[in-house]
């Protein structure tokens, strides 16, 4: 069967960054902007998908690099999320081109609970469409997680407000210091025509160990004690510190302990470094600032004297996987790490104590309210969950997209369309043919390494809370970086009845990829091309059959560089460079311009 | 012409030959022919051919004269050596050089233009001298660099791009090279490499004129209907006479064939190919056969191709020149130049 490319997935998934985006941002196009000195247009793209782009240039976990195609083809991949915040540093003023909310409403009225990025999302997704949505947070300021977990040395407190406002200056209503006690209550009472609940994964994990009440003044759970700092309730912390857990939130923790006293930090992990949660670039930010990692030590007990936390006792253990193939600890000693403080960041979980149990939302497993994948409704129609509140933890940018995909359904909920009518993705493709030889995007394969972030001298950003670490690419690095790109969004698009089959698109690939051969079922395929198609990850291209031999063009789109030499080696242009443009769903399109392709 | 460089990115499960090279160490710089010119894909199988048989780079000697196919050198092997000689004179060349070097492999590249219009008299002589060397003859009916005029081998009856019909009698290659005694004759096409590879691996084991000529289309000026070397009409008339397995020195012998369809013949060095039979009673070693059965295939308006004809090598330039077995470029100074005392004894003995 040739392959369909009309299918706007097909193009979608060859496109490894945006494919892996949970928010499908055009990452290729958006690099390409910065290249051209678009940064407005560029930041604007990035709006439209992930909605937090300054944010999210400095927070995001990412899932777009290791998905790089540079990863395959080298080591490392495009600085995407730098160059996302090259965005927005360097934009100008967008006030004139952020969406609006209209004067006249629908008069369909949206409670959205907790203001973190879901909700956020929500709203930037509805007002537009004339909804009244109203935010009840806990908290006197808005942003969640984002706010109070992540210490503003990683993300400053103006970049975050700026863009909270953006959204919450369409009008919307938000109520501060006001926690939802009862879900029965705002449904039974508050003349809400759906709820959206985005309340996050609020509760630190406990640590259940001898002399955990004893040590209790000096233990701290890493959530609520971030919190703490970023609201000025607590400035100074012990010179010993141990942080127990090594995610992104113990980075997150071990780092602010470095800027509020500490000296000695210790980071305890229970497994060897390839099983951390945390992202390698916090890893190294973390022992940069002269933190200490330390492997295979697993909690055992507090230790307390006269009252007072002294330290911790830990087994240290050795890892081998047994006959089912799981990993299971030995215990090799004991040894016993002084401290004045420690912090536990070994996860968060979930908690609805508010949510009734006999109002028709469902529960499931680990008391989880059962919500369905694709339309985040919960059992009770008209109630929603994303984010965090969804599933457990995650990052910023899945609960922006669920936040999208539940402003659709709430849309569709709201205009009795059935919650599980989707609305299709489309695609735009056009050639970037500009003359013989020439394509509209820059298609020169340029070998340079990833190009290594600035930082702040340690010492003064140590002295200080808010003084951002990283300093963000300049001018030189930006063009450096914006070259890596393998803009893999511009398509080797094939047309089989133009073929002559002279060879020179196979002879002249640099990565093999392209082999005219006799048709096959892929299994069989993948193993008689020009190299064998080994990555099972990666769609193969399969033609209609050729005009002259009946054969067929096969391109494994595992390592193609997009350099475009096959279509400048193409006499008949059966071979065109067409840039892909994916056209993402939103709450209320319900088709795309004529222009596009959709299925 | 593209622009840039072929990307240096490569397939990282390559394979490497027996010196660690992979194919892409035998790339030359970015062709400049016309997109989907046949010479490009004869110079990949050259790429090929020459990963598969280990060749060291520097121990290779690439000529050819004037001519889109004489272009071809610069496309391959960037690290070989190199020799861009004048119109039809790049066989005159091959022999001085191999005269001079003859530890060297030496691949020619020629056109129809430049082997049978301009340089016949040069080809004719090549292969009567007998020079070890591969003789690739780029052919596709048409002098592209000038436009697209009817070659020396344009058949009667095709049609060119501006509508004339060619009413002079070609020039077959392939039969002036049998006719002039050359013991290693193939035809090939440079859309079909499974075919292409193994004859170009057979020549260069070869001693001798190895002559290879390649239907190869010129795409901007005879690819259309009407004429006779587009790759259409190549693919729809193409003919292989017999089919080639070229199984190098010390490499297992894998492949089986049925009792009496399959030939061995050992090559000068030691290494094997094997020729099927498609064409029955066709013996590729009987020149005369050879000559009156590839006449009845071209009566019929088809195309030949396959190692037409394989035999004995003989005696190559060297053995007729009775020149030592070491290359003169090895012989130190005083051997090869012994002085004007030397000189003075030598004519004395004729005085």
């Amino acid at each position: 069967m040739p392959t369909n490319t009309r299918d706007p997935q097909y193009y979608h998934k060859v496109v490894d960054c945006q494919w892996a985006c949970p928010a499908h941002t055009n990452v290729p196009e958006y690099i390409r902007l910065i290249a051209a000195g678009k940064y407005t247009e560029s930041y604007m793209l990035n709006r439209q998908s992930n909605v937090l782009p300054g944010i999210l240039g400095r927070t995001c976990d990412r899932p777009c690099e290791p998905a790089c195609r540079r990863t395959r083809v080298e080591d490392e991949p495009v600085a995407i999320c730098r160059l996302k915040r090259v965005a927005a540093d360097l934009r100008g003023d967008v006030q004139h081109l952020l969406p609006t909310a209209p004067e006249t409403k629908n008069g369909k009225k949206i409670a959205l609970i907790g203001a973190g990025p879901a909700s956020l999302t929500v709203a930037n997704d509805l007002m537009p469409l004339g909804y009244e949505c109203t935010i009840f947070e806990g908290l006197p300021k808005a942003g969640g997680l984002m706010r109070t977990n992540i210490p503003s040395f990683r993300l400053p407190v103006e970049v975050l407000e700026e863009e909270i406002d953006m959204i919450l200056d369409m009008g919307v209503e938000v109520r501060y210091n006001h926690r939802i006690d009862s879900m029965k209550e705002l449904l039974d009472t508050g003349g809400f025509d759906a709820v959206f609940v985005g309340t996050g994964a609020p509760k630190g994990k406990e640590l259940d160990i001898p002399g955990r009440e004893e040590a209790d003044a000096n233990v701290h759970i890493g959530i609520e004690w971030l919190e703490s700092i970023h609201f000025g309730h607590i400035d100074s912390i012990g010179e010993r510190v141990l942080v127990i857990g090594v995610g992104n939130t113990a980075m997150d923790c071990c780092r602010s302990s470095r800027r509020m006293g500490g000296t000695d930090i210790k980071v305890m992990a229970r497994k060897p470094r390839p099983y951390f949660k945390a992202s390698p670039w916090e890893l190294e930010d973390a022992e940069d600032e002269r933190i200490e990692i330390i492997v295979n030590h697993s909690p055992q007990r507090f230790v307390v004297e006269d009252g007072r936390l002294t330290g911790m006792i830990f087994d240290v253990v050795e890892w081998a996987e047994n006959e089912k193939g799981r990993l299971v600890s030995t215990t090799l000693e004991e040894v016993f790490i002084p401290a004045d403080d420690v912090v536990l960041a070994i996860g968060q979980d979930n908690a609805f104590p508010w949510i009734e149990k006999d109002i028709g939302i469902e529960f499931g497993d680990w008391d989880m309210p059962v919500v369905d994948r694709a339309t985040f409704m919960t059992t009770r129609s008209g109630v929603f969950v994303g984010g965090d509140a969804a599933w457990g933890p995650e990052n910023i940018i899945w609960a922006v997209e669920h936040g999208h995909q539940a402003a659709i359904s709430i849309h569709n909920y709201c205009q009795q369309i059935p919650v599980g009518d989707r609305p299709p993705y489309g695609m735009n493709l056009v050639s970037t043919k500009m003359g013989l030889h020439e394509w509209r995007y820059s298609n020169d394969y340029d070998p340079v390494d990833r190009t290594p972030m600035r930082y702040e001298e340690l010492e003064k950003r140590l002295s200080d809370m808010g003084v951002e670490a990283e300093l963000g690419f300049d001018l030189k690095q930006t063009t450096r970086e914006v070259e890596r790109c393998l803009n893999c969004d511009v398509q080797t698009d094939f047309t089989a009845n133009l073929c002559i089959e002279c060879d020179a698109c196979v002879d002249v690939c640099p990565v093999l990829c392209l082999s005219i051969v006799p048709g096959g079922e892929e299994d069989d395929l993948r193993g008689r091309l020009m190299a064998p198609a080994e990555n099972l990850g990666q769609a193969l291209y399969v033609s209609e059959g050729l005009p002259q031999t009946a054969r067929v063009m096969v391109k494994d789109e595992d390592l193609c560089v997009h350099c475009g030499l096959c279509a400048e080696r193409c006499p008949t242009a059966a071979w065109d460079m067409m840039q892909f443009d994916l056209l993402n769903p939103y709450a209320g399109f319900e088709s795309w311009p004529t222009t596009a392709v959709t299925v | 012409m593209s622009y840039i460089a072929k990307p240096s990115a490569r397939h990282p499960k390559m394979p490497v030959n027996a010196l660690g090279l992979t194919a892409r160490d035998y790339e030359g710089s970015m062709s400049t022919l016309c997109a989907g010119c046949g010479h490009d894909s004869v110079t990949a199988a050259l790429v090929q051919t020459f990963f598969e048989l280990d060749v060291q780079p520097h121990l290779v000697g690439k000529l050819s004269g004037i001519g889109c196919s004489s272009k071809t050198p610069a496309y391959f092997m960037s690290e070989a050596h190199g020799f861009n000689s004048v119109h039809g004179r790049m066989p005159a060349i091959a022999a001085g050089a191999n005269a001079a070097n003859r530890d060297l492999l030496y691949v020619g590249i020629s056109g129809d233009g430049d082997s049978l219009s301009i340089g016949l008299g040069q080809f004719c002589h090549a292969v009567r001298r007998n020079v070890d060397m591969v003789y690739v003859l780029e052919n596709n009916g048409v002098y592209g660099l000038t436009k697209g005029q009817f070659s020396a081998s344009a058949d009667v009856g095709s049609r060119s791009k501006t509508g004339e019909v060619n009413g002079q009698g070609p020039i077959d290659p392939v039969n002036v090279a049998l006719t002039l005694g050359a013991t290693f004759v193939a035809r090939s096409f440079s859309g079909d490499k499974q075919q292409l590879v193994p004859i170009l691996k057979a020549a260069f084991s070869h001693k001798g004129f190895a002559f290879v000529d390649v239907i190869s289309p010129c795409v901007t000026f005879n690819d259309h209907k009407g004429s006779t070397k587009s790759y259409a009409h190549t693919r729809s008339h193409m003919h292989e006479v017999i089919e080639t397995d070229f199984v190098p020195l010390r490499a297992e012998i894998k492949t089986e064939y049925a009792e009496g369809s399959a030939r061995a013949v050992r090559m000068h060095d030691g290494s094997v190919i094997r020729l099927r039979k498609v064409a029955e009673g066709y013996d590729p070693t009987d020149r005369a056969a050879v000559i009156e059965y590839l006449g009845s295939v071209a009566r019929r308006g088809e195309i030949s191709t396959g190692l037409l004809y394989v035999g004995e090598a003989g005696l190559d330039m060297h053995d007729h020149a009775n020149t030592t077995d070491t290359a003169l470029v090895n012989l130190g100074y005083e051997t090869l130049c012994p002085g004007s005392q030397t000189l003075a004894d030598l004519q004395k003995e004729w005085r």
